[in-house]
């Protein structure tokens, strides 16, 4: 394998405390090496540029059943967003949902090396693995969802956690799932009769156990596993007006318990999409609406085993999906656009609808601010992620430009001097409070250190230390001089000049060169059925699904060609 | 000794049936028994069987008789065609697994081809319906454990799919369903007293044609709005009485078929039908699904929503995606003679096209590949036999409510056999050579 020595850029790395130091930086049989260990490497000349180690993605929806959903249903979208194959480079297609290929590409502009498939729908696993098998260069894992799931559901009824425990265990290993998401706990269940739940203490329909439940539930069991990841939440009543005091309740659920594992992972419970979490008022007009980003933000800062993401609106027309199905289909009765709904038997469900976040209106320009107001508040950054749900909140491309508002406090003014609602936003938001203007350190510590460690992989990625997986990308972004131009920042954190991947050389002179050879991780937490689970499983394959027990399971060979498992040691 | 096996899925229609169990001599060569399957699956299976079956790939000659070539031949053959070609017709699809619509998309992406799979005569006018108004729909387990009234739209599964009933909408006893088909209702609307029409609790006995009218007059009556006396042949007492069962049931499913998708008015049928299910949900919860055909053409539609972007009619000829049903279509293509080589791969254009555009193909140089000899291969200047998916190697396909379930091999194809997915990397292979990638 190839050598390359990084020479004289700014590298930026929180892990080890270096920030904007001119260094080099090597990288040897796919992985990060001491300089002085390399001899005849390929030369990268990094001088006037940054360097940083690959970012991590730790929630966005480029994979699956409802991502696929997506790009059939809205061929628009590729009018004006394509491009032609250019020698290994294949076609791409697509803005906000671009197809699976596209999407490893984008990645590997902005410098990820990992991401997160944010919500896979266990009976349709395979289809996540074959995207994933088909997205170059980067490593992702997905992870299955388990907050409607019945068994779930009845053992947290009765608080079973080894039970529960168990199922959990049992399916990652049938869906090569990476840990647990629960979205919507008990309303998209709920949502099979066309009801929802508002609140976390609002009983599911039959299933007569709470949202709380579930969502304490799932803590408890993800602890018991001690996987590398937290149970990862998308809580109550998201984009509803008023719906702070509910985050605030499910953020609470996490009180008093302590995150047990072998992977440096300190939260127990990793809120998602915090912005479309954090609203007050009763409606979405301009004089009611208003931002509780403060008072999430009051609470969250207060705890220590906690993590979030932002979550951020970029302004754009773009695609929302979500396994939130009756949020979606309140959506579409918000913008009377196409809906897409499908609800997934003993599992889940999922809604797609198209959707334009206005520059021009108020609450577009208020949940664009609700976003960055997150991240200016936080004050431990390895606890908070960039991310725009993509692409609920925003096309996964736009990363840079939030990247942009994060760091320029410039840039956030013309949104908002140049919107018609700039004032209203300011009066009924926090934005206007605040000058902070994140630093390069402070955004390695979010996508690189922080991501890395709230996932359980810092032994891998988002570091440069000696050992780590060689992930290196060059922005050309100089820090010495080009900081105070919020352009010259979006258009480097979206054209890496070199991108490396596992050692091997993907973007040269910002031109993608290789697919790569991607892996898929999942996480083998190793606990038996329980006779109890063994019994439901198979009882309920018999008489409720509609695929056999035998042909549940994604078998490795065709759909995870390229795997990297996780063995987790159960205390 | 014979051996049984399980769990095997069905390659034939899109209800994708995975309880099979097949019987197997010792050495897992020959296939003996089919259980659980319907006639269709069963013959399905043991027609892999024929003794006489083409095994080699054969190359027709200028006096229109047939020589045997070898698959390298025949990939040389294939991958020269479609090289030389400006816009190479590639059609089928549907009955291979995802795999080889993988490594298809690839070759055709390398050589500027018109991708299309079996919708384009089939559900394409509900793909296009969606991309217009979205679709709420579901599994088909949430219609096993839910559902107290279902309605067979343009379909006749007892035909077609024969054990979609009694898997999964009528017959069978689910969570919250435990009377099983005598806690569901049914509606056929077909304009023919059909199999189906003889379960039903109310058959609507449409006016051919006029399913739109009989749509629209539902919407009407949700609203409780005033209807003429008879609509669409159907006396108007009884749309009021439908449209009130439907907005009084618990949990719907509306199934639908070819009689809307190619009857008058095409995708404005399903457009007026996703509607009617929008309506519903206003009162109760109701989804609509497609009854899909060949067993893996939503797979096809899949597979290419992930690499281009579009379910059907990809056109790939500029150097990026399009799509352009009508233009991009393959039956427009053909007849309007846009394409100038055709290759069908899992699909049998010849006998479902319409008898103008087979003329087309007969008149290009045209490669099938397909187990069997079929009305496609008799226009064909190759045709490349190869193992059947399902039976004789395994790979993903995609039921008819998009559940990827994986098929299975249950028995060894015949000596040195090759299966779509070989073939096509052959073919891969090769065009990269040519192409200098």
């Amino acid at each position: 394998m190839a050598e390359y020595i990084i020479k004289n850029g700014f590298v930026v790395d929180p892990t080890q405390g270096i920030n904007c130091e001119k260094m080099d930086v090597a990288v040897k049989d796919g992985k990060i090496v001491n300089a002085s260990d390399v001899k005849g490497a390929k030369v990268i000349d990094a001088s006037g540029k940054l360097v940083m180690a690959g970012a991590v993605d730790v929630h966005s929806h480029c994979a699956g059943p409802k991502v696929n959903v997506g790009r059939n249903l809205r061929p628009e979208e590729k009018l004006n967003c394509y491009d032609p194959a250019k020698g290994v480079k294949r076609m791409e297609a697509g803005f906000s949902v671009p197809t699976a290929i596209s999407s490893g590409y984008i990645f590997a502009k902005m410098g990820y090396g990992f991401a997160m498939e944010a919500a896979m729908p266990p009976l349709y696993a395979r289809h996540t693995h074959e995207e994933m098998r088909d997205t170059p260069i980067i490593d992702e894992a997905a992870l299955p969802v388990f907050g409607n799931n019945w068994f779930v559901m009845e053992y947290l009824k009765n608080n079973e956690v080894e039970n529960t425990a168990s199922y959990i265990s049992w399916l990652l290993k049938m869906t090569k799932g990476y840990g647990i998401k629960c979205v919507n706990p008990g309303g998209s269940e709920a949502w099979g009769w066309g009801m929802n739940c508002l609140t976390i203490d609002d009983p599911v329909p039959f299933f007569d156990v709470t949202p709380k439940q579930i969502i304490t539930g799932l803590i408890e069991a993800n602890e018991y596993l001690r996987l590398p990841h937290s149970m990862h939440v998308h809580s109550n009543s998201l984009g509803e007006p008023g719906n702070y005091q509910i985050t605030i309740d499910s953020l609470k659920c996490a009180e008093g318990i302590k995150a047990d594992n072998d992977f440096g992972r300190e939260q127990v419970l990793h809120h998602t999409h915090l912005q479309f979490h954090s609203y007050g008022g009763e409606s979405y007009g301009s004089k009611n609406f208003e931002s509780k980003s403060k008072e999430v933000m009051n609470y969250f800062n207060s705890t220590e085993n906690l993590t979030f993401d932002i979550g951020q609106v970029t302004l754009d027309e773009t695609t929302t999906m979500t396994a939130d199905g009756p949020f979606e289909y309140h959506l579409s009765h918000m913008n009377n656009l196409k809906w897409v709904n499908k609800d997934v038997e003993l599992e889940t469900c999922a809604g797609v609808v198209p959707f334009i976040y206005n520059p021009n209106s108020f609450i577009g320009v208020a949940q664009w601010a609700i976003g960055l107001e997150l991240a200016l508040q936080c004050k431990d950054m390895t606890k908070c992620y960039l991310t725009s749900d993509a692409p609920n909140a925003g096309p996964l491309r736009r990363y840079p430009r939030v990247i942009k508002w994060l760091m320029s406090l410039k840039a956030r003014d013309e949104i908002l001097d140049a919107c018609k609602y700039g004032e209203s936003v300011r009066r009924q938001c926090y934005i206007g409070e605040f000058d902070r203007e994140l630093t390069l350190y402070e955004l390695a510590q979010m996508n690189r250190e922080g991501a890395a460690r709230m996932l359980g992989l810092s032994n891998m990625f988002g570091s440069l230390k000696p050992g780590m997986e060689g992930d290196v990308v060059v922005y050309p972004l100089n820090p010495e001089s080009d900081l105070d131009d919020g352009e010259k920042i979006e258009h480097a954190f979206g054209n890496a000049e070199y991108f490396i991947k596992k050692g091997e050389l993907i973007i040269n002179d910002s031109e993608i060169i290789s697919n790569g050879s991607k892996r898929t991780f999942w996480v083998n937490a190793g606990k038996e059925l329980t006779p109890q689970v063994e019994r439901d499983v198979s009882e309920r394959f018999k008489k409720y699904y509609t695929v056999t027990r035998n042909n549940y399971e994604v078998k490795e060979h065709h759909y995870v060609p390229n795997e990297y498992m996780i063995e987790v040691n159960a205390a | 000794m014979t051996k049984l096996i399980t769990d095997v899925v069905c390659p034939f229609c899109g209800t994708l049936c995975d309880d099979l169990e097949v019987v197997v001599s010792d050495d897992g060569k020959e296939l003996l028994e089919v259980n659980n399957a319907c006639a269709i699956g069963a013959e399905k299976f043991l027609h892999s069987q024929a003794k006489d079956r083409l095994t080699r790939p054969r190359m027709r000659n200028e006096d229109g008789s047939w020589r045997e070539v070898s698959y390298d031949e025949a990939a040389e053959f294939t991958a020269q065609m479609l090289a030389k070609s400006k816009k190479p017709l590639m059609y089928g699809w549907s009955s291979t697994n995802c795999e080889s619509q993988v490594v298809g998309s690839h070759v055709a992406e390398l050589v500027g081809g018109q991708l299309d799979n079996t919708a384009t005569v089939c559900h394409g006018s509900t793909l296009i319906a969606v991309q217009d108004v979205g679709v709420p729909s579901c599994t088909l387990g949430e219609i096993k454990n839910r559902a107290d009234m279902v309605v067979f739209w343009g379909c006749n599964p007892a035909h077609a799919h024969p054990r979609h009933m009694s898997r999964y909408s009528l017959f069978p006893r689910g969570f919250f369903t435990a009377k099983g088909h005598r806690g569901r209702s049914v509606v056929v609307v077909d304009p023919r007293p059909t199999d189906s029409a003889n379960l039903a609790d109310i058959h609507l006995q449409v006016e051919q044609g006029r399913d739109y009218e009989l749509l629209s007059a539902l919407r009407v009556a949700f609203r409780n709005e005033q209807l003429p006396d008879v609509v669409a042949g159907v006396p108007k007492e009884t749309i009021y009485e439908v449209a009130e069962k439907m907005k009084n049931a618990r949990f719907g499913c509306i199934f639908f078929g070819m009689g809307v998708t190619h009857s008058l008015s095409k995708n404005h049928n399903i457009d007026i039908a996703i509607q009617v299910t929008r309506d519903l949900n206003e009162f109760t919860k109701w989804s609509i699904m497609p009854m899909r055909g060949h067993y893996n053409v939503t797979g096809a539609g899949e597979v290419w929503g992930w690499q281009f972007g579009f379910p059907f009619c990809v056109d790939l000829s500029r150097g990026f995606a399009r799509y352009n049903p009508g233009e991009s279509s393959s039956n427009d293509l053909l007849m309007r003679e846009e394409v100038d080589s055709v290759f069908v791969l899992g699909s049998d254009p010849g006998a479902h096209f319409p008898f103008s555009s087979v003329k087309k193909m007969n008149a290009l140089p045209c490669v099938v590949v397909d187990p069997h000899i079929t009305p496609s291969t008799v226009v064909a200047d190759l045709h490349v036999p190869v193992a059947f998916v399902g039976v004789e190697v395994g790979g993903c396909a995609y039921r008819m409510d998009s559940v990827p379930i994986e098929t299975h091999k249950v028995v060894d194809a015949p000596e040195g056999m090759l299966t779509d997915e070989e073939f096509l990397k052959l073919v891969l292979g090769r065009i990269k050579e040519i192409k200098g990638v």
